[in-house]
């Protein structure tokens, strides 16, 4: 088969975010790419987590709704993603506790419980034996298995192990996932991809406050610290996180801060500051279901105006919505290279779908991203931190250096960085602002800031996780997918490079008021329909196919 | 003269991964063309008020970075932090590294400086409403961290750009414009709440005072943690102390300033709100406690690995 799908759900703290990676770990080892969609409420112990592994030949970033394989832990699994069997679909499922009387798919049910006390393991290895049930019915080599926890298990390996191995054997063969002549890759999380994006474009500090879906950036960089000379702090609240970053930023050191919305808002004065005082700034923006609290632990695409505006007055900045791993990576790296080169904030608009969501990583395919030299200052005559250059970008300097002073301002400043009120100097200084947006957005013209998939008469307009759902449904309906990766400066000329032979263009995305059309709009482009979900949860493959042939029978009808 | 060094990439780039190309310091000033240590001002016009309490802490400050100069300290090292107000302008008027941040703001910028670079002396100046009210929370967390930095608060007890409202140390009933029937809330006592907080060191100064304004400055600029110096600074436009201030101040002498209780018990003498109660200046408290800045000490920069690194991680990850 070319691809498979099997969801595992149980309660939090069954370790069902864990049990999806290996199941993802050990497909990636038969050669298969793989996506994972992990959904979860926001609470500690209890509720329902699923993760939802999807296994094909070829790259993916979306999830389908069926599943070959459904893992329950627990009887909610079986109660909650019952839709999502087909008839040829296999069940494995703790009989100590789920009972799937009713249902008319064949199962396997391992007394999981009775088992584990047997070996005296703890509760949290259920998912190891039910993993080992899975390779048995799938019809993957034990080897595999072993070979996949031995390097991933952090402790009690033999016991795992063992627990793993009573599951495979007391389990039976349903049917054979092939092996496919392909090599491994990595599995990350999005915000691990970003992560080592960042490092590899010269990250020097990272600084945030905890906030879904952002915290397992921390989380990753704060373990990798050490490796790579890298300073975190967590400080008291996200306004802080801001300005930390400026003062590492003042003395050179390349930082970046992570957030979701909410941070976000606390972040817009100091974001301000950095505009006007021309600080390099990097934030990542992972976005969540809002307003407010919203929907903590959830998806949404609604912060594309809000990170476009936010911040009083006007300056330039960098907006880049990658789609998947590979993007995350490459343009992270890319944000952080654009806010030194332009002494300008760069904004990574991520979303719970790039951030968490867990891909293969082919780092050759992201394209090499390497730290790009930052203009500096040549030790010549007296140091001006805001001289007035071609392009708007003033040499950097940072104390201490000899004989000479750096002042940064908030303030309206002259070239020295002194306030002043004067309006020549005030529009001076505002235009030399701009002339870097001019720069970057010349600078943009060499990248794909427009991708573009398929051809078509009929074009889908998506921006960032919906890059992977829309690539897939629109080659199946032979439309041509247009994905926006840079947002700010906007690329209009690649968008009208993109849209050449398009008759009409549908905007996919998950907000309810069509954030990319509206922009889209503004540069005067006409988009016909809005295809747009906002429940929290991503479009999956048969969602997207639904809504949009509802729209095109519409249009049909129009 | 030198001035940045350039690793590589020629005149005005480098391509040094992580930290970019550090000058060198130097002690010598002497033919420094742009900062001069005897005369550390700019040739911005000062906007103060006459007779505003600023002046003496630009002038003690001027004097203690002279000081420290004839003493070899290299004064590219400082870097001052001020947050937006009145006090503000220092950063405009001395001719040292500066970064002018925002209102409030002044103590995350600067622990990122001080974290980026902890050989630098940073030095903050901030009003009382800057600190003690819009960045209430950063004042607690510095101190908290007991981060190597100082923290000059400009204490006028009101707002004065804004023209005349009641901050977190002004006396009950203070009539602002926002308050023209008087506060209804007693203020705050700053050294009280630094104290609790993890300060490391605690001073009073007085604009009418010179002499021990730049003995406290120096010594909490010397000082390795966390220093506070509350400096009565008067607002002669909008709340004119001097009167009072002149009446009731005096110089704490004898005291034991490793004794947390000790400095309690002095801070606790005044509460900003009697009027009549005797005013302690001086230091209270001075202790020597691990820093924040101490953590990063143990890492290195290993940027030839830096790929070997990434794959090592994503080899992991397979």
């Amino acid at each position: 088969m070319d691809s498979f799908s099997a969801l595992v759900g149980g309660i939090a703290g069954d370790g069902i975010n864990e049990a999806g990676v290996t199941i993802g770990r050990i497909l990636n080892q038969l050669g298969y790419r793989i996506y994972m969609y992990y959904d979860y409420p926001s609470l500690i112990r209890g509720g329902h987590n699923s993760s939802l592994v999807r296994a094909s030949k070829n790259k993916i970033a979306a999830h389908g709704e069926m599943v070959d394989v459904l893992i329950a832990l627990n009887q909610d699994t079986i109660n909650i993603h019952e839709p999502r069997l087909k008839e040829s679909s296999f069940i494995i499922y703790d009989q100590d506790k789920v009972n799937v009387e009713g249902l008319k798919q064949k199962g396997c049910g391992l007394p999981i419980t009775s088992m584990l006390k047997e070996e005296g393991a703890p509760h949290i290895m259920r998912n190891s034996c039910m993993i080992g049930a899975l390779c048995k019915v799938s019809g993957i080599s034990w080897d595999v298995l072993e070979l996949v926890l031995t390097k991933h298990v952090p402790k009690a390996l033999e016991l795992n192990l063992k627990v793993a191995r009573k599951g495979y054997d007391s389990a039976v063969e349903f049917f054979k996932v092939d092996k496919l002549d392909q090599p491994p890759l990595p599995i990350v999380q999005g915000n691990q991809a970003i992560a080592l994006g960042m490092i590899k474009a010269g990250l020097g500090a990272y600084v945030a406050y905890p906030m879904t879906p952002s915290s397992s950036l921390l989380d990753f960089i704060a373990r990798a610290a050490s490796d790579f000379n890298l300073k975190v702090v967590h400080p008291e609240n996200e306004i802080a996180v801001v300005l930390m970053a400026q003062g590492f930023a003042y003395e050179g050191v390349k930082a970046v801060v992570g957030t979701s919305g909410g941070g976000f808002c606390l972040m817009t004065e100091g974001l301000s500051m950095a505009g006007q005082a021309e600080m390099p700034l990097v934030i990542m923006l992972g976005q969540r279901t809002g307003p407010s609290t919203g929907l903590p632990t959830y998806t949404a695409q609604s912060d594309l105006h809000f990170a476009l505006n936010a911040g009083q007055g006007e300056f330039p900045r960098f907006i880049v919505a990658p789609g998947d791993a590979e993007e995350a990576y490459y343009w992270s790296g890319l944000a952080v290279n654009m806010a030194w080169k332009y002494q300008i904030p760069s904004i990574i608009l991520s979303d719970k779908i790039v951030s968490e969501g867990v891909y293969s990583f082919d780092q050759a395919a992201a394209g090499e991203i390497k730290e790009e030299p930052v203009s500096l200052w040549t030790g010549e005559g007296k140091y001006n931190r805001y001289q007035y250059t071609k392009n708007g970008v003033s040499p950097l300097a940072f104390p201490p250096v000899k004989g000479q002073v750096v002042k940064v301002n908030s303030y309206c400043h002259d070239e020295y960085g002194v306030t002043t009120e004067d309006g020549k100097i005030t529009s001076d200084m505002t235009d030399k602002r701009l002339l870097k947006e001019r720069a970057l957005a010349e600078e943009m013209a060499g990248h794909d800031t427009v991708k573009t998939y398929g051809q078509g008469r009929t074009a889908l307009l998506c921006w960032g996780s919906n890059k992977g759902v829309c690539q897939e449904i629109g080659e199946k309906l032979g439309l041509k997918t247009i994905q926006v990766l840079v947002l700010s400066p906007f690329p209009v000329t690649k968008l009208c490079e993109a849209l050449k032979g398009v008759g009409r263009v549908i905007s996919v995305e998950c907000n309810a008021t069509g954030q990319l059309a509206r922009l889209a709009r503004c540069y005067g482009y006409r988009i016909d329909r809005e295809v747009l979900k906002y429940n929290g949860r991503p479009f999956s493959l048969e969602d997207l196919e639904a809504d949009l042939k509802k729209a095109l029978s519409r249009e049909v009808r129009a | 003269m030198s001035g940045s060094k350039i690793s590589s990439g020629g005149p005005g780039v480098s391509s040094s991964p992580s930290t970019i190309a550090r000058p060198e310091t130097s002690a010598s000033l002497a033919t420094s063309p742009n900062m001069n240590p005897r005369k550390l001002g700019t040739y911005t016009k000062n906007t103060w008020c006459p007779g505003c309490g600023n002046f003496s802490i630009l002038s003690a400050m001027q004097t203690v970075l002279a000081s420290m100069h004839d003493e070899d300290y290299p004064l590219e090292n400082v870097v001052i932090v001020s947050g937006i107000g009145c006090h503000a302008k220092i950063s405009d008027y001395l001719n040292v590294n500066s970064f002018y941040s925002i209102h409030g703001r002044t103590l995350p910028v600067a622990t990122g400086i001080k974290l980026a670079n902890p050989d630098l002396k940073v030095i903050c100046f901030s009003g009382d409403g800057d600190s003690l009210a819009e960045g209430l929370d950063h004042l607690i967390f510095a101190a908290k961290r007991n981060l190597d930095i100082t923290l000059i608060l400009h204490d006028n007890r009101v707002y004065g750009l804004t023209t005349g409202q009641y901050t977190p140390t002004s006396p009950l009933g203070f009539k602002g414009k926002s308050t023209p029937m008087g506060t209804e809330e007693l203020p705050m006592n700053p050294m009280e709440l630094m104290l609790a907080s993890g300060a490391t060191y605690l001073a009073r100064g007085y604009t009418h005072g010179i002499d021990l304004l730049r003995k406290l400055f120096r010594d909490a600029i010397m000082h390795k943690g966390f220093s506070f110096v509350d400096t009565l600074q008067v607002c002669v436009t909008y709340f004119n102390m001097y009167e009072t201030y002149n009446e009731r101040v005096y110089e704490v002498q004898g005291n034991d300033a490793s004794s947390f209780d000790e400095a309690m018990k002095i801070a606790r003498s005044w509460d900003y709100n009697n009027m009549e109660a005797p005013i302690p200046l001086g230091k209270f408290y001075d202790i020597d406690k691990p820093r924040f800045d101490q953590v990063f000490l143990g890492y290195e920069l290993h940027p030839a690995g830096r790929d070997a690194k990434i794959r090592e991680v994503l080899d992991s990850l397979i």
